[in-house]
Protein backbone atom coordinates (compact mmCIF):
# COMPACT_ATOMS: atom_id res chain seq x y z
CA UNK A 1 0.00 0.00 0.00
CA UNK A 2 2.80 2.19 0.53
CA UNK A 3 4.26 3.00 -3.01
CA UNK A 4 0.11 2.89 -4.02
CA UNK A 5 0.18 6.04 -1.94
CA UNK A 6 3.17 7.42 -2.29
CA UNK A 7 1.79 7.68 -6.47
CA UNK A 8 -1.28 8.70 -4.96
CA UNK A 9 0.43 11.84 -3.22
CA UNK A 10 2.78 12.53 -6.05
CA UNK A 11 -0.19 12.49 -8.45
CA UNK A 12 -1.84 14.88 -6.03
CA UNK A 13 0.82 17.20 -5.61
CA UNK A 14 1.13 17.49 -9.37
CA UNK A 15 -2.56 18.54 -9.72
CA UNK A 16 -1.59 21.42 -7.07
CA UNK A 17 1.09 22.78 -8.46
CA UNK A 18 0.80 23.10 -12.44
CA UNK A 19 -2.08 24.99 -13.74
CA UNK A 20 -3.92 22.24 -15.46
CA UNK A 21 -5.60 21.32 -11.77
CA UNK A 22 -6.25 24.59 -10.84
CA UNK A 23 -7.69 25.40 -14.22
CA UNK A 24 -10.29 22.61 -13.60
CA UNK A 25 -10.78 23.21 -10.26
CA UNK A 26 -11.71 26.77 -11.36
CA UNK A 27 -13.64 25.49 -14.45
CA UNK A 28 -15.91 23.38 -12.48
CA UNK A 29 -16.99 25.81 -9.75
CA UNK A 30 -17.69 28.55 -11.96
CA UNK A 31 -19.83 26.49 -14.19
CA UNK A 32 -21.59 24.69 -11.00
CA UNK A 33 -21.54 28.60 -9.79
CA UNK A 34 -23.51 29.86 -12.93
CA UNK A 35 -25.99 27.04 -13.69
CA UNK A 36 -26.59 27.27 -9.67
CA UNK A 37 -27.15 30.81 -9.61
CA UNK A 38 -29.42 31.00 -13.60
CA UNK A 39 -31.45 27.39 -13.40
CA UNK A 40 -31.69 25.98 -9.35
CA UNK A 41 -32.17 29.35 -7.99
CA UNK A 42 -34.71 30.52 -10.93
CA UNK A 43 -36.78 33.41 -10.75
CA UNK A 44 -39.53 32.03 -9.20
CA UNK A 45 -40.58 30.39 -5.80
CA UNK A 46 -39.25 26.68 -5.33
CA UNK A 47 -39.08 24.22 -2.95
CA UNK A 48 -35.53 23.81 -1.48
CA UNK A 49 -35.06 19.92 -2.15
CA UNK A 50 -35.99 20.66 -6.01
CA UNK A 51 -33.33 23.05 -5.77
CA UNK A 52 -30.81 20.98 -4.12
CA UNK A 53 -31.80 18.12 -6.37
CA UNK A 54 -31.37 20.71 -9.91
CA UNK A 55 -27.62 21.30 -8.38
CA UNK A 56 -26.87 17.68 -8.04
CA UNK A 57 -28.02 17.33 -11.62
CA UNK A 58 -25.68 19.28 -13.26
CA UNK A 59 -22.57 18.76 -10.56
CA UNK A 60 -23.02 15.33 -12.46
CA UNK A 61 -21.89 16.67 -15.41
CA UNK A 62 -19.14 19.58 -14.17
CA UNK A 63 -17.61 16.34 -12.13
CA UNK A 64 -17.64 14.16 -14.68
CA UNK A 65 -15.78 16.35 -17.80
CA UNK A 66 -13.82 16.84 -14.63
CA UNK A 67 -13.08 13.18 -13.77
CA UNK A 68 -12.08 12.82 -17.42
CA UNK A 69 -10.13 15.97 -17.84
CA UNK A 70 -7.75 15.03 -15.01
CA UNK A 71 -7.48 11.32 -15.64
CA UNK A 72 -6.22 12.39 -18.91
CA UNK A 73 -2.20 12.65 -18.10
CA UNK A 74 -2.46 10.38 -15.25
CA UNK A 75 -0.22 7.84 -17.75
CA UNK A 76 -0.13 9.06 -21.05
CA UNK A 77 1.92 11.90 -20.09
CA UNK A 78 4.27 9.16 -18.53
CA UNK A 79 4.55 7.63 -21.25
CA UNK A 80 4.81 10.31 -23.76
CA UNK A 81 7.69 11.90 -21.30
CA UNK A 82 9.45 8.23 -20.59
CA UNK A 83 9.07 8.47 -17.05
CA UNK A 84 6.55 5.46 -17.14
CA UNK A 85 10.08 3.77 -16.94
CA UNK A 86 10.69 4.98 -13.73
CA UNK A 87 7.19 3.22 -12.50
CA UNK A 88 7.55 0.42 -14.79
CA UNK A 89 11.22 -0.81 -13.22
CA UNK A 90 9.99 0.15 -9.85
CA UNK A 91 9.39 -3.16 -7.77
CA UNK A 92 5.82 -2.07 -7.58
CA UNK A 93 2.83 -3.81 -9.55
CA UNK A 94 1.07 -2.43 -12.65
CA UNK A 95 -2.10 -2.86 -10.30
CA UNK A 96 -0.62 -0.44 -7.71
CA UNK A 97 0.60 2.35 -10.31
CA UNK A 98 -2.50 2.17 -11.23
CA UNK A 99 -4.52 2.23 -8.40
CA UNK A 100 -2.02 5.11 -7.01
CA UNK A 101 -3.14 7.22 -10.07
CA UNK A 102 -6.73 6.27 -9.99
CA UNK A 103 -6.37 7.61 -6.00
CA UNK A 104 -4.25 10.73 -6.78
CA UNK A 105 -7.37 11.59 -9.37
CA UNK A 106 -9.75 11.07 -6.92
CA UNK A 107 -7.77 12.77 -4.27
CA UNK A 108 -8.39 16.27 -6.37
CA UNK A 109 -11.67 15.68 -7.47
CA UNK A 110 -12.70 15.01 -3.81
CA UNK A 111 -11.13 18.68 -3.10
CA UNK A 112 -12.88 20.42 -6.27
CA UNK A 113 -16.56 18.55 -5.14
CA UNK A 114 -15.70 19.49 -1.10
CA UNK A 115 -15.52 23.21 -2.74
CA UNK A 116 -18.86 23.21 -4.16
CA UNK A 117 -20.67 22.85 -0.70
CA UNK A 118 -21.15 26.49 0.18
CA UNK A 119 -23.98 25.68 -2.55
CA UNK A 120 -26.14 23.40 -0.90
CA UNK A 121 -24.92 25.38 2.24
CA UNK A 122 -26.21 28.17 1.06
CA UNK A 123 -29.90 25.93 0.03
CA UNK A 124 -29.53 25.40 3.80
CA UNK A 125 -29.22 28.48 5.40
CA UNK A 126 -32.03 29.96 3.31
CA UNK A 127 -34.36 27.19 2.97
CA UNK A 128 -34.82 23.64 4.48
CA UNK A 129 -33.24 20.83 3.16
CA UNK A 130 -32.38 17.43 5.10
CA UNK A 131 -28.39 16.70 5.71
CA UNK A 132 -29.43 13.46 4.08
CA UNK A 133 -30.14 14.83 1.23
CA UNK A 134 -26.97 16.32 0.75
CA UNK A 135 -24.75 13.47 1.70
CA UNK A 136 -26.62 11.22 -0.40
CA UNK A 137 -26.02 13.21 -3.25
CA UNK A 138 -22.37 14.06 -2.80
CA UNK A 139 -22.48 10.00 -2.51
CA UNK A 140 -23.68 9.81 -5.29
CA UNK A 141 -21.30 12.68 -7.30
CA UNK A 142 -17.91 10.82 -5.95
CA UNK A 143 -19.48 7.61 -6.86
CA UNK A 144 -20.20 9.20 -10.58
CA UNK A 145 -17.14 10.98 -10.88
CA UNK A 146 -14.83 8.06 -9.37
CA UNK A 147 -16.27 6.20 -12.52
CA UNK A 148 -15.22 9.17 -14.74
CA UNK A 149 -12.33 9.01 -13.47
CA UNK A 150 -11.94 5.24 -13.55
CA UNK A 151 -12.69 5.21 -17.53
CA UNK A 152 -10.38 8.65 -17.50
CA UNK A 153 -7.45 6.40 -16.45
CA UNK A 154 -8.55 3.50 -18.55
CA UNK A 155 -8.12 5.91 -21.80
CA UNK A 156 -5.08 7.40 -20.61
CA UNK A 157 -3.25 3.59 -20.58
CA UNK A 158 -4.52 3.12 -23.48
CA UNK A 159 -2.97 5.85 -25.75
CA UNK A 160 0.23 7.71 -25.47
CA UNK A 161 -1.59 11.04 -26.82
CA UNK A 162 -3.36 13.13 -23.90
CA UNK A 163 -5.71 14.27 -26.44
CA UNK A 164 -6.54 10.82 -27.68
CA UNK A 165 -6.59 9.31 -24.10
CA UNK A 166 -9.68 12.26 -23.22
CA UNK A 167 -11.35 11.61 -26.35
CA UNK A 168 -11.36 7.47 -25.60
CA UNK A 169 -12.19 8.41 -21.94
CA UNK A 170 -14.50 10.76 -22.57
CA UNK A 171 -16.35 8.32 -25.60
CA UNK A 172 -16.68 5.43 -23.37
CA UNK A 173 -18.25 7.46 -20.92
CA UNK A 174 -21.04 9.15 -23.04
CA UNK A 175 -21.25 4.91 -24.42
CA UNK A 176 -22.01 4.30 -20.66
CA UNK A 177 -24.25 7.26 -19.78
CA UNK A 178 -26.57 6.82 -22.74
CA UNK A 179 -27.13 2.87 -22.38
CA UNK A 180 -30.88 3.73 -21.11
CA UNK A 181 -31.18 5.17 -24.84
CA UNK A 182 -30.26 2.27 -26.51
CA UNK A 183 -32.00 0.19 -23.61
CA UNK A 184 -35.12 1.58 -25.22
CA UNK A 185 -34.82 0.18 -28.83
CA UNK A 186 -33.32 -2.90 -27.68
CA UNK A 187 -35.04 -6.71 -26.40
CA UNK A 188 -34.27 -8.06 -22.84
CA UNK A 189 -32.74 -8.95 -22.43
CA UNK A 190 -29.62 -6.88 -23.86
CA UNK A 191 -31.95 -4.04 -22.85
CA UNK A 192 -31.88 -5.28 -19.51
CA UNK A 193 -27.57 -4.81 -19.21
CA UNK A 194 -27.87 -1.39 -21.08
CA UNK A 195 -30.56 -0.15 -18.44
CA UNK A 196 -28.88 -1.40 -15.26
CA UNK A 197 -25.33 -0.61 -16.79
CA UNK A 198 -26.44 3.20 -17.34
CA UNK A 199 -24.31 5.24 -15.27
CA UNK A 200 -26.92 8.29 -15.00
CA UNK A 201 -30.12 7.23 -15.61
CA UNK A 202 -31.49 4.85 -12.82
CA UNK A 203 -28.42 4.98 -10.87
CA UNK A 204 -27.53 8.48 -10.19
CA UNK A 205 -31.32 9.91 -9.84
CA UNK A 206 -31.60 8.50 -6.71
CA UNK A 207 -28.85 9.87 -5.11
CA UNK A 208 -30.31 13.78 -6.16
CA UNK A 209 -33.56 12.87 -4.37
CA UNK A 210 -31.57 11.77 -1.20
CA UNK A 211 -31.35 7.95 -1.83
CA UNK A 212 -29.16 5.58 -1.60
CA UNK A 213 -29.23 2.29 -3.61
CA UNK A 214 -27.10 -0.51 -2.44
CA UNK A 215 -27.93 -1.99 -6.12
CA UNK A 216 -26.05 1.26 -7.57
CA UNK A 217 -23.15 1.67 -4.74
CA UNK A 218 -22.61 -2.00 -6.35
CA UNK A 219 -22.56 -0.57 -9.90
CA UNK A 220 -20.28 2.25 -9.65
CA UNK A 221 -18.02 0.22 -7.65
CA UNK A 222 -17.89 -2.34 -10.16
CA UNK A 223 -17.10 0.21 -12.74
CA UNK A 224 -14.41 1.64 -11.01
CA UNK A 225 -13.21 -1.85 -10.25
CA UNK A 226 -13.42 -2.59 -13.66
CA UNK A 227 -12.26 -0.11 -15.49
CA UNK A 228 -9.38 -0.07 -13.33
CA UNK A 229 -8.47 -3.93 -13.53
CA UNK A 230 -8.99 -2.61 -17.73
CA UNK A 231 -5.95 -0.55 -17.39
CA UNK A 232 -3.75 -2.79 -15.00
CA UNK A 233 -4.17 -5.06 -17.99
CA UNK A 234 -2.88 -2.64 -20.26
CA UNK A 235 0.19 -2.22 -18.57
CA UNK A 236 0.63 -5.43 -18.06
CA UNK A 237 0.50 -6.37 -22.26
CA UNK A 238 2.76 -3.73 -23.04
CA UNK A 239 5.94 -5.73 -21.56
CA UNK A 240 4.65 -8.35 -24.07
CA UNK A 241 4.04 -6.14 -26.78
CA UNK B 1 26.56 -13.41 -11.09
CA UNK B 2 24.15 -13.10 -13.84
CA UNK B 3 23.72 -15.50 -16.43
CA UNK B 4 21.59 -14.98 -19.71
CA UNK B 5 20.71 -18.29 -21.42
CA UNK B 6 18.87 -18.84 -25.19
CA UNK B 7 17.39 -15.18 -24.93
CA UNK B 8 15.28 -14.12 -27.75
CA UNK B 9 12.98 -11.45 -28.23
CA UNK B 10 10.30 -10.49 -30.96
CA UNK B 11 8.09 -7.84 -31.77
CA UNK B 12 5.34 -9.54 -33.98
CA UNK B 13 7.03 -11.18 -36.62
CA UNK B 14 10.21 -9.22 -36.39
CA UNK B 15 12.73 -11.01 -34.57
CA UNK B 16 15.05 -8.32 -32.59
CA UNK B 17 17.07 -10.22 -30.37
CA UNK B 18 18.10 -14.06 -31.26
CA UNK B 19 19.22 -16.41 -29.09
CA UNK B 20 21.63 -14.73 -27.49
CA UNK B 21 23.16 -16.23 -24.17
CA UNK B 22 26.22 -14.83 -22.29
CA UNK B 23 27.17 -14.84 -18.33
CA UNK B 24 28.83 -11.85 -16.41
CA UNK B 25 30.26 -12.02 -13.23
CA UNK B 26 30.14 -9.30 -10.38
CA UNK B 27 32.09 -6.08 -10.51
CA UNK B 28 32.80 -6.12 -14.34
CA UNK B 29 31.48 -3.33 -16.57
CA UNK B 30 30.53 -4.93 -19.62
CA UNK B 31 30.04 -3.09 -23.20
CA UNK B 32 27.08 -3.88 -25.72
CA UNK B 33 28.13 -2.77 -29.23
CA UNK B 34 26.03 -3.01 -32.38
CA UNK B 35 24.68 -0.52 -34.53
CA UNK B 36 21.28 0.49 -34.49
CA UNK B 37 18.54 -1.73 -34.43
CA UNK B 38 21.23 -4.16 -33.52
CA UNK B 39 19.16 -5.63 -30.73
CA UNK B 40 21.18 -3.96 -27.86
CA UNK B 41 18.37 -1.55 -26.14
CA UNK B 42 15.83 -4.60 -26.49
CA UNK B 43 18.48 -6.58 -24.68
CA UNK B 44 18.79 -3.91 -22.18
CA UNK B 45 15.35 -3.75 -21.95
CA UNK B 46 14.56 -7.33 -21.28
CA UNK B 47 16.98 -7.54 -18.63
CA UNK B 48 16.12 -4.16 -16.88
CA UNK B 49 12.42 -6.27 -16.82
CA UNK B 50 10.59 -3.78 -19.44
CA UNK B 51 9.48 -6.00 -21.45
CA UNK B 52 9.18 -10.32 -21.32
CA UNK B 53 11.39 -12.65 -22.75
CA UNK B 54 10.29 -14.47 -25.97
CA UNK B 55 12.17 -16.96 -25.24
CA UNK B 56 15.20 -17.74 -22.82
CA UNK B 57 15.66 -17.28 -19.39
CA UNK B 58 17.33 -14.75 -16.99
CA UNK B 59 19.07 -15.22 -13.54
CA UNK B 60 20.39 -12.76 -11.17
CA UNK B 61 22.46 -15.05 -8.64
CA UNK B 62 20.40 -18.40 -9.41
CA UNK B 63 17.12 -15.95 -9.19
CA UNK B 64 15.06 -16.60 -12.52
CA UNK B 65 13.43 -13.24 -13.67
CA UNK B 66 10.11 -15.23 -14.36
CA UNK B 67 7.94 -14.94 -12.15
CA UNK B 68 9.70 -12.96 -9.93
CA UNK B 69 9.18 -9.84 -11.56
CA UNK B 70 8.67 -7.41 -8.45
CA UNK B 71 11.24 -8.74 -6.03
CA UNK B 72 13.92 -9.04 -9.29
CA UNK B 73 13.18 -5.30 -10.13
CA UNK B 74 14.87 -4.31 -6.93
CA UNK B 75 18.10 -5.51 -7.78
CA UNK B 76 18.44 -3.67 -11.57
CA UNK B 77 18.83 -0.13 -11.63
CA UNK B 78 18.06 1.01 -15.46
CA UNK B 79 18.68 4.20 -17.14
CA UNK B 80 17.00 4.23 -20.84
CA UNK B 81 18.53 6.21 -23.30
CA UNK B 82 16.44 9.52 -22.73
CA UNK B 83 16.79 9.52 -19.17
CA UNK B 84 13.39 9.47 -17.39
CA UNK B 85 13.00 12.57 -15.30
CA UNK B 86 10.28 14.82 -13.94
CA UNK B 87 11.21 18.26 -14.51
CA UNK B 88 9.00 19.62 -12.02
CA UNK B 89 11.13 18.10 -9.20
CA UNK B 90 14.44 19.09 -7.65
CA UNK B 91 17.14 16.55 -7.90
CA UNK B 92 16.90 15.76 -4.21
CA UNK B 93 12.95 15.59 -4.64
CA UNK B 94 13.42 13.20 -7.60
CA UNK B 95 16.05 11.09 -5.27
CA UNK B 96 13.69 10.94 -3.18
CA UNK B 97 10.76 9.67 -4.69
CA UNK B 98 12.56 7.20 -6.59
CA UNK B 99 13.96 5.72 -3.60
CA UNK B 100 10.68 5.27 -1.74
CA UNK B 101 9.28 3.76 -5.14
CA UNK B 102 11.63 1.37 -4.97
CA UNK B 103 10.81 0.60 -1.18
CA UNK B 104 14.20 2.69 0.49
CA UNK B 105 12.65 4.22 4.15
CA UNK B 106 13.61 7.94 4.50
CA UNK B 107 16.47 6.86 7.00
CA UNK B 108 18.25 4.98 4.20
CA UNK B 109 17.88 8.02 1.80
CA UNK B 110 19.13 10.65 4.10
CA UNK B 111 21.92 8.28 3.92
CA UNK B 112 22.27 7.47 0.31
CA UNK B 113 21.44 10.57 -1.47
CA UNK B 114 24.45 12.43 -0.50
CA UNK B 115 26.52 9.51 -1.57
CA UNK B 116 24.88 9.03 -5.05
CA UNK B 117 25.28 12.82 -5.39
CA UNK B 118 29.15 12.36 -4.86
CA UNK B 119 28.99 9.51 -7.05
CA UNK B 120 27.80 10.88 -9.92
CA UNK B 121 29.60 14.08 -9.43
CA UNK B 122 26.05 16.36 -8.76
CA UNK B 123 27.35 18.45 -5.86
CA UNK B 124 25.68 21.70 -5.67
CA UNK B 125 23.10 20.68 -8.20
CA UNK B 126 20.65 19.41 -5.75
CA UNK B 127 18.77 22.11 -5.25
CA UNK B 128 18.24 22.49 -8.74
CA UNK B 129 15.06 22.07 -10.85
CA UNK B 130 15.25 19.49 -13.33
CA UNK B 131 14.18 21.54 -16.37
CA UNK B 132 16.78 23.67 -15.68
CA UNK B 133 19.79 21.41 -15.94
CA UNK B 134 21.96 20.70 -18.69
CA UNK B 135 21.94 17.81 -20.66
CA UNK B 136 25.52 16.17 -19.09
CA UNK B 137 23.40 16.40 -15.71
CA UNK B 138 20.32 15.22 -16.93
CA UNK B 139 22.15 12.28 -17.80
CA UNK B 140 23.78 11.92 -14.45
CA UNK B 141 20.59 12.60 -12.55
CA UNK B 142 19.64 9.70 -14.97
CA UNK B 143 22.17 7.92 -13.54
CA UNK B 144 21.48 8.36 -9.96
CA UNK B 145 18.10 7.20 -9.77
CA UNK B 146 18.95 3.94 -10.94
CA UNK B 147 21.84 3.56 -8.42
CA UNK B 148 20.19 4.98 -5.69
CA UNK B 149 19.02 1.20 -4.52
CA UNK B 150 21.99 -0.09 -4.66
CA UNK B 151 21.12 -2.29 -7.35
CA UNK B 152 23.43 -4.94 -8.29
CA UNK B 153 22.82 -5.07 -11.95
CA UNK B 154 23.14 -1.29 -13.39
CA UNK B 155 21.77 -1.36 -17.06
CA UNK B 156 22.82 2.12 -18.94
CA UNK B 157 21.45 2.74 -22.65
CA UNK B 158 23.65 4.33 -24.47
CA UNK B 159 24.94 6.88 -21.52
CA UNK B 160 27.25 9.23 -23.52
CA UNK B 161 24.83 9.77 -26.44
CA UNK B 162 24.80 14.01 -27.17
CA UNK B 163 27.61 14.50 -24.53
CA UNK B 164 30.33 17.29 -24.78
CA UNK B 165 34.02 15.85 -24.65
CA UNK B 166 34.38 16.91 -21.35
CA UNK B 167 31.16 15.59 -20.02
CA UNK B 168 32.37 12.30 -21.80
CA UNK B 169 35.66 11.83 -19.54
CA UNK B 170 33.12 12.83 -16.36
CA UNK B 171 31.05 10.19 -17.39
CA UNK B 172 33.45 7.73 -18.15
CA UNK B 173 34.76 8.46 -14.08
CA UNK B 174 31.42 7.88 -12.98
CA UNK B 175 30.69 4.79 -14.86
CA UNK B 176 33.92 3.16 -13.82
CA UNK B 177 33.06 4.20 -10.18
CA UNK B 178 29.87 2.09 -10.21
CA UNK B 179 31.14 -1.07 -10.98
CA UNK B 180 32.37 -0.99 -7.39
CA UNK B 181 29.87 -3.26 -5.82
CA UNK B 182 28.08 -4.05 -9.28
CA UNK B 183 27.60 -5.20 -12.72
CA UNK B 184 27.33 -2.50 -15.14
CA UNK B 185 26.11 -2.62 -18.46
CA UNK B 186 26.57 -0.64 -21.15
CA UNK B 187 25.37 0.11 -24.66
CA UNK B 188 27.01 2.01 -27.23
CA UNK B 189 27.83 2.59 -30.59
CA UNK B 190 31.00 4.64 -29.23
CA UNK B 191 33.48 2.61 -30.06
CA UNK B 192 36.60 4.02 -28.38
CA UNK B 193 34.24 4.84 -25.41
CA UNK B 194 33.26 0.77 -25.00
CA UNK B 195 36.94 0.55 -25.13
CA UNK B 196 38.09 2.78 -22.55
CA UNK B 197 35.43 2.12 -20.05
CA UNK B 198 35.00 -1.97 -20.43
CA UNK B 199 36.26 -4.98 -18.80
CA UNK B 200 34.55 -7.17 -21.74
CA UNK B 201 32.41 -6.20 -24.77
CA UNK B 202 30.05 -7.87 -26.52
CA UNK B 203 29.06 -7.20 -30.02
CA UNK B 204 25.55 -7.63 -31.52
CA UNK B 205 24.47 -7.83 -34.69
CA UNK B 206 20.89 -8.40 -36.22
CA UNK B 207 19.75 -9.46 -32.83
CA UNK B 208 22.61 -12.04 -32.48
CA UNK B 209 25.92 -12.14 -30.69
CA UNK B 210 28.51 -11.95 -33.04
CA UNK B 211 31.47 -11.55 -30.29
CA UNK B 212 31.99 -11.74 -26.75
CA UNK B 213 35.59 -10.81 -25.07
CA UNK B 214 38.02 -8.35 -23.20
CA UNK B 215 38.55 -5.20 -26.12
CA UNK B 216 41.70 -6.68 -26.19
CA UNK B 217 41.47 -10.17 -26.73
CA UNK B 218 39.04 -9.21 -29.55
CA UNK B 219 41.32 -6.98 -31.23
CA UNK B 220 44.17 -9.64 -30.62
CA UNK B 221 41.44 -12.72 -32.32
CA UNK B 222 40.95 -10.50 -35.03
CA UNK B 223 44.45 -9.90 -35.53
CA UNK B 224 43.38 -6.06 -36.17
CA UNK B 225 45.73 -5.38 -32.90
CA UNK B 226 49.01 -5.55 -34.97
CA UNK B 227 48.63 -2.22 -36.47
CA UNK B 228 50.47 0.52 -34.73
CA UNK B 229 50.90 3.88 -36.09
CA UNK B 230 54.43 5.82 -35.89
CA UNK B 231 55.56 9.64 -35.66
CA UNK B 232 59.19 9.74 -37.45
CA UNK B 233 61.61 12.35 -38.10
CA UNK B 234 62.31 11.93 -41.53
CA UNK B 235 61.05 12.46 -45.29
CA UNK B 236 57.91 10.39 -46.29
CA UNK B 237 60.19 8.85 -48.91
CA UNK B 238 63.26 7.51 -46.82
CA UNK B 239 60.79 6.33 -44.12
CA UNK B 240 59.15 4.32 -47.40
CA UNK B 241 62.85 3.08 -48.70
CA UNK B 242 63.72 1.94 -44.92
CA UNK B 243 60.35 0.27 -44.59
CA UNK B 244 60.38 -1.74 -47.71
CA UNK B 245 63.28 -3.75 -46.04
CA UNK B 246 61.70 -5.42 -43.66
CA UNK B 247 59.48 -8.61 -44.40
CA UNK B 248 56.37 -9.22 -42.70
CA UNK B 249 54.68 -6.23 -42.98
CA UNK B 250 51.43 -6.10 -44.82
CA UNK B 251 51.07 -2.40 -45.60
CA UNK B 252 52.77 0.50 -45.14
CA UNK B 253 50.80 4.02 -45.31
CA UNK B 254 51.72 7.35 -44.97
CA UNK B 255 49.11 9.53 -42.66
CA UNK B 256 50.59 12.39 -43.03
CA UNK B 257 53.59 14.08 -44.24
CA UNK B 258 54.62 17.13 -42.62
CA UNK B 259 58.25 17.08 -44.72
CA UNK B 260 60.62 16.46 -42.03
CA UNK B 261 57.94 14.86 -39.89
CA UNK B 262 56.16 11.73 -41.06
CA UNK B 263 53.17 9.95 -39.51
CA UNK B 264 52.80 6.38 -40.72
CA UNK B 265 50.67 3.25 -40.20
CA UNK B 266 52.02 0.02 -40.41
CA UNK B 267 50.11 -3.11 -40.62
CA UNK B 268 51.78 -6.23 -39.59
CA UNK B 269 51.66 -10.10 -40.75
CA UNK B 270 52.80 -10.96 -37.07
CA UNK B 271 53.99 -8.79 -34.02
CA UNK B 272 57.36 -7.93 -35.24
CA UNK B 273 57.15 -4.16 -33.62
CA UNK B 274 60.87 -4.84 -32.45
CA UNK B 275 62.46 -5.22 -35.59
CA UNK B 276 60.54 -2.10 -36.93
CA UNK B 277 62.43 0.12 -34.42
CA UNK B 278 65.68 -0.96 -35.24
CA UNK B 279 65.36 -1.06 -38.77
CA UNK B 280 64.33 2.63 -38.43
CA UNK B 281 66.91 3.61 -35.95
CA UNK B 282 69.37 1.90 -38.03
CA UNK B 283 68.23 3.78 -41.54
CA UNK B 284 68.74 7.18 -39.14
CA UNK B 285 65.02 8.16 -38.87
CA UNK B 286 64.32 9.34 -35.54
CA UNK B 287 61.31 7.85 -33.70
CA UNK B 288 58.80 10.08 -31.60
CA UNK B 289 56.11 8.12 -31.30
CA UNK B 290 54.68 4.42 -31.53
CA UNK B 291 51.05 3.23 -30.37
CA UNK B 292 48.33 1.00 -31.09
CA UNK B 293 46.26 2.62 -34.37
CA UNK B 294 43.52 3.99 -32.90
CA UNK B 295 40.29 2.31 -34.79
CA UNK B 296 41.02 -0.74 -33.93
CA UNK B 297 37.44 -1.40 -32.28
CA UNK B 298 36.05 0.44 -35.09
CA UNK B 299 37.58 -2.20 -37.81
CA UNK B 300 36.48 -4.74 -35.63
CA UNK B 301 33.03 -3.73 -35.27
CA UNK B 302 32.99 -3.04 -39.19
CA UNK B 303 34.26 -6.53 -39.54
CA UNK B 304 31.95 -8.29 -37.71
CA UNK B 305 28.80 -6.23 -38.97
CA UNK B 306 30.32 -6.98 -42.57
CA UNK B 307 29.88 -10.72 -41.19
CA UNK B 308 33.94 -11.19 -42.01
CA UNK B 309 34.79 -12.60 -38.51
CA UNK B 310 32.84 -14.72 -36.07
Amino acid sequence: MKPVLLLARRELATFLNTWWGWAILAMVLLIDGLLFNAFAMGSSPRFSADVLEDFFYFSSGTTMIAGVLLTMRLLAEERQAGTIVLLQTAPISEGQVVLGKFLGAMGFLFIITLLTIYMPILIQVNGKVSWGQIGAGYLGLLCLGGSAVAIGTFGSAVSKNQLLAAVIGGTVLVLMLLGWLLARITEPPISEVLSYSALFDRHFQPFMRGRINSESLILYGSVIFGFLLLSTRVLQARRLQ
Amino acid sequence: MIEVRNLSRYYGDHRAVDDVSFSIEDSQVIGFLGLNGAGKSTTLKVLAGLLSPSAGTVTIDGVDMEGHDVSFRRRIGYLPETPPLYDEMTVTEFLNFTGSLRGMGSADLKRRIPEVVTQCQLGGQEGRVISELSHGYRKRVGIAQAIIHSPKLIILDEPISGLDPIQIVDMRKVIRGLAEGATVLVSSHNLPEIEQTCDRVLVLKDGALVADDAPGALAARLNTGLSIELTLTGTGEAVTAALAGVEELERTEILRDHGDRVVVRIDMVRDVRETVVQTIVGAGLGLRRLEDAKDELEEIFIDLNQGDAA
